[in-house]
């Protein structure tokens, strides 16, 4: 008798665990569903294309997508990029060359960007260059002390490594709008401020404080997903090696300069790599949040791109896709830089 | 106490600077992070005249008010500084300039002059949800929170099945065009949409997607990422099972469905959990292809929800909050798997 209220005791489920399984269980008797379902197609199938050709069968719609949504995409861009006005079907524009690609680099100094034709572009360019700079540092650098403070022996570690994720899962519009309403004229930075004896400041009016600040939201929003791959790559670097360490009487700065950065630098390799892909294709979370602005002083390469493409009165499919273009050149070069890099320090 | 507590997880005597250095930076990172959401939320309980109010206070007020006999509205309450020196609670009838009618409730015929200078609003902490429900009102949060869900939930079972069908083929057949497909799916990995833009959005036009949820739920069923992950999984699956299966007498489409797919499941649910949080949060492609606003996803509804209500930040905080509810709720129970995944796997 007590034993079985003992165990209908264990087996009651909490309310979010029933809800949580209740939500798997839906997804996998669709999935199942579907896939039973599927079996009245696919074994007459195999009787006349054999074992080997059920491959081909398994590929299909995955390599159709792809084929389709990507890969045609990206020959497409090509004949984009060389033809010129303002229809978007391929049979309706005109080839026109290298016009596109001479708009862009068409310039009367090669060392001011305001004397070019496509002024925006350059605008658009070097705003970008100037936000991966800092952007990548300042996050990996907060990323590498967030994962290190976190490989410490500390209390309620899986809670602070949560605490440091959670941004990461907001979408981009709420982290816009977040900060947005903190930065405001009106907001509570400047209530900070002011509490401190200081002046109001016009955080998302004023240029360089736009700058600033699209750089710290994305920090915050990124900092954390990085700091998770970091904290994997500390964890991975095995013991013996700080055993060693101590028997040698190294101090904590010179084990950290001497046995977990070098053991570190595949990951960091891989973090830098991946947040300089995304740090060149800033969009999401800056177009809720300054729309470009003040000016042009936030306008990155992808809203050009959009804004070329879509937002614009004139759409300029040829130019968009010329862009598109070099800023493809540019990750395909970072990528190649930083492949060989990783692969240099391998071997060394 | 709390020190003890700490030192007993340590194993330590005592702590050094290192261990102050690295609480103290974890605490001010959990206010860093959380700071701003619970700021967000609680300022989404503020009616307009409070939110306007600088400096902003940190909790949500509502000025009380009561019933007075001979008035079919409640009147606000004030506390009023009476010329001989003490205080009263008084409601005030009317306004006229600088100076108030004020009358006593408790003695309702008698009216008082006092001057607006002289009285205070009796407040207290209320927490209104009218910025939710004229929000809901204006903003048609339900229309855009299903056409996520549908978004969301369409292409994570998309994704789920045809990535996991053509990560079976890839790692489990031998067969003609496989490298050179493993190696596409390797590239594109290196590809954004950004870089694709327009030539991916005239494909869409061309099959008639524009405008249609299909446009965002298709292209972004064959990710790159969901394939590589599960491929790497599979390959650790031992061949002898398949053998025997097919022994047995099993087609292909079993040996996946029964044997394949179980034993894949760590990697299918951290791919789960990926694609809920990729396609939940997308942005920049619905952004083009849905222009018509019942279509709107959640995210392109917020954005041009605050683009149309400049400065009605009241409903705008209160929308904000309920399109980050969902993915909190999802984080906070399911934040183990999603850090423990993305540490495992290095993807986002």
């Amino acid at each position: 008798m007590t034993q079985n209220t003992l165990k209908a005791k264990q087996r009651r489920l909490s309310p979010w665990q029933i809800l949580s399984q209740a939500i798997a269980n839906f997804f996998t008797t669709i999935f199942h569903g579907i896939i039973n379902l599927m079996d009245l197609i696919m074994h007459p199938l195999q009787d006349r294309l054999g074992v080997r050709g059920m491959a081909y069968v398994f590929v299909l719609p995955n390599l159709l997508i792809f084929g389709i949504f990507i890969l045609l995409p990206m020959l497409l861009n090509f004949y984009y990029a060389f033809t010129g006005g303002t229809n978007l079907f391929p049979q309706d524009r005109p080839f026109v060359g290298m016009e596109n690609i001479n708009t862009i680099f068409s310039c009367e100094s090669i060392f001011d960007h305001n004397s070019c034709r496509e002024d925006l572009f350059w605008r658009a360019v070097f705003n970008t260059l100037f936000f991966v700079v800092f952007q990548v540092s300042i996050m990996v650098f907060m990323a590498l002390i967030t994962a290190l403070a976190l490989n410490r022996q500390i209390i309620a570690r899986g809670f602070f490594r949560s605490v440091f994720f959670y941004p990461v899962l907001l979408s981009p519009v709420v982290v816009a709008l977040i900060w947005k309403w903190i930065l405001q004229q009106d907001g509570l930075m400047n209530a900070i401020i002011v509490s401190l004896g200081g002046e109001k400041l016009p955080f998302l009016i004023n240029a360089q404080w736009a700058q600033v600040w699209v750089i710290f939201i994305s920090v915050w929003a990124q900092m954390g997903f990085f700091t998770l791959i970091l904290l994997a790559g500390l964890q991975a670097i095995p013991g013996e090696f700080y055993e060693a360490a101590a028997i040698d009487g190294a101090t904590g700065w010179q084990t950290f300069w001497g046995v977990t950065l070098p053991l570190l630098m595949p990951t960091m390799f891989v973090v830098l790599l991946l947040s300089l892909i995304r740090a060149v294709q800033v969009f999401d979370q800056v177009f809720p949040f300054t729309g470009g602005g003040p000016g042009t002083t936030t306008l990155y390469m992808v809203q050009y791109i959009y804004s070329t493409g879509f937002s614009n009165q004139t759409k300029e499919y040829g130019l968009a896709a010329a862009a598109s273009l070099l800023m493809a050149l540019c990750l395909l070069m970072l990528t190649v830089l930083q492949l060989r890099a990783g692969r240099s320090s391998d071997i060394a | 106490m709390i020190e003890e507590f700490i030192l007993r997880t340590h194993g330590k005597r005592r702590l050094d600077f290192a261990d102050y250095a690295t609480y103290l930076y974890l605490l001010f990172g959990t206010f860093l992070m959380f700071g701003p959401v619970i700021w967000l939320v609680l300022s989404s309980f503020k009616p307009q005249a409070e939110l306007s109010r600088f400096p902003p206070r940190l909790l949500p007020y509502r000025q009380e008010t009561v019933m007075v006999e001979g008035y079919d509205e409640p009147l606000p309450l004030f506390n009023v500084t009476m010329p001989d020196g003490t205080t009263q609670q008084l409601a005030q009838a009317r306004r006229v300039g600088i100076e108030a009618q004020m009358i006593d409730p408790a003695n309702p015929t008698e009216m008082l002059p006092v001057n607006i200078n002289e009285r205070t609003a009796v407040e207290a902490v209320y927490f209104g949800l009218e910025n939710y429900t004229d929000g809901i009102a204006r903003f048609n949060f339900l229309q855009y929170f299903r056409n996520s869900i549908v978004v969301t939930v369409s292409a994570t079972i998309l994704t789920l099945l045809f990535n996991s069908m053509a990560a079976f083929a890839l790692s489990k057949y031998q067969f003609r065009g496989r490298d050179t497909i493993l190696l596409l799916t390797i590239s594109t990995l290196m590809v954004p949409l950004s870089v694709i833009l327009i030539p991916v959005f005239l494909v869409i036009t061309e099959i008639g997607w524009n405008n249609n949820l299909l446009g965002i739920i298709i292209p972004a069923a064959a990710t790159p990422t969901g394939v590589f992950l599960l491929r790497q999984y599979m390959l650790t699956i031992p061949d002898e099972l398949l053998d025997s299966a097919r022994i047995d007498g099993a087609s292909e489409w079993r040996i996946y469905l029964q044997i394949i797919l179980p034993l894949a499941r760590p990697a299918l649910a951290v791919l789960t959990i990926f694609s809920i949080m990729w396609r939940w949060n997308d942005f920049l492609w619905p952004l083009i292809v849905l222009s018509r606003s019942e279509l709107f996803t959640i995210q392109v509804g917020l954005n041009s929800f605050q683009g149309e209500l400049q400065t009605q930040w009241n409903l705008i905080l209160a929308m904000t909050v309920l399109t980050l509810l969902p993915i909190t709720l999802v984080f906070a129970f399911l934040q183990r798997y999603i850090t423990s995944g993305i540490a495992t796997t290095g993807m986002k």
